[in-house]
């Protein structure tokens, strides 16, 4: 395998953006990228589009064929990767094996979603779609009841509060405030989503005991990175930032069928593997992206990862290690609480984040002194998971 | 969704009919007829008492489309004496505080209904258990 260099990132804010279709959002997304990595003639050999609900959300199918026609990148090949909240992540691996094994040279990858084209509660049911159709789904089970369900036990057996949920939510909503595309641009106190006595009006309740600033918002948006080899890079003139590892990892599809459900095995094996191929360790992470699509996320999955032994990640978190100013900042961008999370485009735009902080050029949410940086994208409740550990090279 | 689909998923929503692996024991719900521990072929069914305990629970208040009118529901984590785990509503609370180990059993109840002229749904729920069966 060769090395694998992202060259080029790009995004656009996420919100609800009606002007845009999905194809327009990717196009945008993709462009930014290419113009980031100053690629002189833009022969990209392959694009990869994350993405997945096109079907469901917009009624359009074979996003990948469209967006190469709107980029005018015809003959690249094409093709749009599925897998669940995890295809942005999905993309980006497959686009890292096309350059790793030799294959192609330059490789766009775009993920992306559009949510907010559908109403709240059809939104949530294409959500719920990706859950087991007999033994989940047709109980009326939604992303949240799981998430819920998960965080009752999680509160239980290692002494989460209510607090260490809402100190997520806070932290990443203020992170946010220091990024021009997360979607949720508002500072929340512990007393306005919880103490107060008005605190459930504010936030109420989405699957107890997850209240609505537990949970991320519903947006639409894309990112995308450009990736090629050393050499390629080196002629563009950017600071090199390497995919040094790549992990996946799989689980049983429904949570009822594990023995521990408490345990996120996929997101553990996940995080070996990309560890293990990047040569680092856990300890040696300076930035991550976590998936926090419900603050409990945060809390486990920097368990997990191997960043905090079980049970101790909520007194990280409390202590404020996982700041920007900590010793390890966890979700700089605001994550998907406050960035936002358009399915489909949440592992790439994990990846453009850390890009910015490798590089140094994160602005008021910059990390000091980062050289490796990790990310994990969930997909499923747990059930299919990517990680990424990537380096900036001196 | 389509009728053959409900038809052809009659026997695991009404009665609660697994499988059990004849090679290690293991027993499966829902059925798909290769083992998830051994990767044996399952194919030999096996009917579930029915019979349980809450293992965790919560309350949708944000329902998708399909169950708003249901909204607000208790979706649990059953535990089944007979040990797999499966995840179905709780109905006939009435008053009960909902807990954890709180013995349940299973009842028939109307899952979904597809608007005015549409299909009805009917499954598996769990109640609070009326009787303490010996076990
Ligand atoms: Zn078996």
């Amino acid at each position: 395998m060769r090395p694998v260099v992202v060259a080029g990132v790009g995004m656009i804010p996420f919100e609800r953006r009606d002007e845009d279709s999905l194809v327009d959002m990717l196009a945008m997304a993709g462009w930014n990228a290419m113009e980031d990595a100053q690629l002189g003639d833009r022969s990209i050999d392959a694009v990869y589009v994350g993405n997945m609900a096109s079907g469901l959300f917009n009624h359009q199918e074979s996003v990948a064929s469209a967006l190469v026609d709107r980029l005018g990148l015809m003959p690249a090949a094409a093709e749009r990767i599925e897998n669940g909240p995890a295809s942005g992540g999905s993309a980006v691996k497959n686009g890292f094996l096309g350059v790793a094994s030799g294959f192609y040279d330059i490789v766009l990858v775009v993920g992306g979603e559009k949510m907010r084209e559908v109403i709240g509660p059809k939104a949530t049911d294409v959500v719920a779609c990706m859950t087991h159709p007999q033994a989940e789904y047709i109980y009326g089970v939604t992303l949240p009841a799981l998430a819920g369900m998960f965080t009752r036990l999680y509160m239980e057996k290692y002494g989460v509060t209510h607090e260490h949920l809402a100190m997520v939510a806070i932290k990443n909503q203020e992170n946010g405030l220091l990024n021009p595309y997360a979607h949720i641009q508002m500072k929340i106190t512990m007393e306005g989503i919880l103490t107060h006595p008005q605190a459930h009006i504010n936030s109420p309740i989405v699957a107890d005991p997850l209240r609505l600033y537990d949970c991320c918002p519903v947006s639409d948006g894309a990112a995308a990175i450009l990736i090629t080899t050393e050499e390629i890079a080196q002629k563009l003139k950017r600071p090199i930032v390497t995919i040094a590892g790549v992990g996946q990892a799989t689980d049983t599809h429904t949570l009822q069928e594990r023995s521990d459900p408490t345990d996120l095995r996929a997101v553990r094996i996940s995080s070996q593997q990309a560890f293990k191929m990047a040569g680092l360790k856990p300890k040696d992470i300076h930035v991550a992206e976590l998936h926090d699509a419900f603050t409990i996320l945060e809390i486990a999955e920097s368990e997990h990862v191997g960043f905090f032994s079980k049970g101790k990640g909520a007194k990280a978190l409390a202590d404020g290690e996982t700041r920007i100013d900590g010793k390890l900042p966890i979700n700089p961008s605001g994550g998907l609480k406050a960035r936002g999370h358009p399915v489909g485009a949440t592992g790439v735009a994990q990846i453009v984040e850390l890009v910015w902080q490798l590089r140094g050029e994160a602005g008021e949410r910059q990390v000091k002194d980062a050289s490796n940086g990790f990310s994990l994208n969930f997909g499923g409740f747990g059930n299919n998971v990517l990680a990424f550990v990537l380096r900036r090279e001196a | 969704m389509e009728i053959s689909r409900h038809w052809r998923l009659k026997r695991q929503r009404y009665a609660l009919i697994g499988e059990v692996c004849p090679h290690c024991q293991k027993k499966i719900f829902p059925p798909r007829d290769i083992c998830p521990e051994c990767s044996e072929d399952a194919r030999t069914l096996y009917q579930f008492s029915g019979r349980g305990e809450v293992y965790s629970y919560t309350t949708v208040y944000q329902a998708p489309s399909g169950y708003e009118a249901n909204a607000p529901y208790t979706v649990a984590l059953v535990k089944l004496v007979e040990g797999p785990m499966l995840t179905a509503q709780l109905t006939d609370l009435g008053d009960e505080p909902i807990e954890v180990g709180m013995p349940v059993e299973m009842v028939t109840r109307k899952l979904r209904s597809d608007g005015e002229r549409g299909m009805l749904v009917y499954g598996y729920k769990f109640r609070p258990r009326l009787i303490e069966a010996s076990e």
